[in-house]
């Protein structure tokens, strides 16, 4: 009796139940199922946005005769062309393309801290820390100009069906196409803007934890590995809302 | 109690080799974003089912280096990968059904 328990505690990988599913840590199994449900979460979002987009009609004429309608759906170039500073300056997806090269860059930096914490890096942890969650800020601030460029609209604005003008958009009325476009908008950039924000939050836990060496006398940095795990996630939804949103 | 706080612990020394491996993988991730830009301004809008084809590659090129490298599920026992990667094909299924419903939607409006 004595015997079998002792061979189970000396492996400090071991769950409490004495064995180690697939060999990973109970945390980071945890993670990865919770991602799973959170990826169909997502995809969920993304295919009604593509029930919505293919049961309206769509834009027929060349893109340098397009303008915005009630009644076909929009192309998402000639609707995301702003850049901050740009005012009037046609620069189709620029700035959302700016806003993946930002958010991958500090996925980047997040396997840079993951790295760090394998060799017991504190310094390494909270430099690469700091930067993924400098890039993390950098997202939302970009994505809160996005948002209120969105909700303001163009000079112009657009004629609805009953001719009156609007400007910009909210959940009801939508200057650049059906209303549908506008509420797909804000819910899928939305609910990813709110993960990126969760993220930025749990960042600053384990950038914190690691700063005043709690992670250091746990005697490990796997804490970094989960959290960076969620961060990773983070960044491959947003590819494909880049593309499925602002590309297809 | 004041814990001190200049840590104690040496840490190992980088591995160059893995280092290079993440900014080679950040390279890769940052080319398709560019190449999806070219096909996205460059090639023409007759192109349409093309550049579609094109985008929807693309993108799963970064999202298998994404999960395989950053999140290295590659590197993980073959089993897990296979746990994590299969139930997505539910989503296929949720693709398939859903479209050809908007497409009778579509026929009864517009048809």
């Amino acid at each position: 009796m004595a015997n079998s328990v002792s061979v189970n505690t000396t492996n400090k990988d071991l769950w409490a139940g004495g064995a180690e599913p697939y060999k990973a840590s109970y945390g980071k199994l945890m993670m990865w199922f919770f991602l799973i449900s959170d990826a169909f979460t997502f995809s969920a979002f993304l295919i009604a946005y593509g029930v919505i987009r293919f049961r309206h009609p769509g834009y027929e004429g060349t893109l340098s005769d397009f303008s915005f309608s009630q009644t076909y759906w929009p192309v998402p170039e000639k609707v995301f062309e702003a850049f901050p500073f740009f005012h009037g300056v046609e620069l189709p997806l620029v700035f959302v393309g700016l806003m993946t090269f930002i958010l991958i860059l500090s996925s980047v930096t997040m396997v840079l801290a993951v790295e760090a914490g394998h060799r017991m890096d504190r310094q390494g942890v909270e430099k690469w820390m700091v930067w993924t969650i400098f890039g993390g800020l950098v997202f939302l601030g970009c994505q809160a100009w996005e948002w209120s460029h969105f909700i303001h609209g163009t000079d112009a604005g657009s004629r609805l069906l009953d001719g009156s003008i609007i400007y910009g958009a909210n959940l009801e009325l939508n200057q650049y196409g059906p209303p549908d476009f506008a509420a797909f908008f804000f819910f899928i950039t939305g609910f990813h803007g709110f993960h990126v924000f969760s993220g930025v939050a749990l960042n600053f836990l384990i950038f914190y934890q690691a700063t005043v060496g709690i992670l250091e006398r746990r005697g490990h940095y796997e804490m970094v590995e989960k959290v960076g795990l969620y961060w990773h996630f983070v960044d491959l939804v947003w590819v494909f809302v880049f593309t499925f949103f602002y590309l297809v | 109690m004041i814990e001190p706080e200049v840590s104690t612990i040496k840490p190992q020394p980088a591995d160059k080799k893995k280092i290079f491996k993440i900014w080679w993988v950040a390279g890769i991730l940052a080319l398709v974003t560019a190449a999806e830009f070219y096909v996205a301004l460059q090639f023409p809008e007759s192109w349409k089912g093309f550049k579609i084809f094109l985008f929807i590659g693309m993108t799963f090129i970064k999202a298998g280096y994404i999960v395989m490298e950053f999140m290295h599920l590659g590197h993980e026992q073959k089993s897990l990968m296979w746990t994590i990667l299969i139930p997505t094909a539910f989503v296929v299924w949720l693709l398939g059904a859903l479209f050809i419903q908007a497409d009778a939607i579509y026929q009864a409006i517009y048809g």
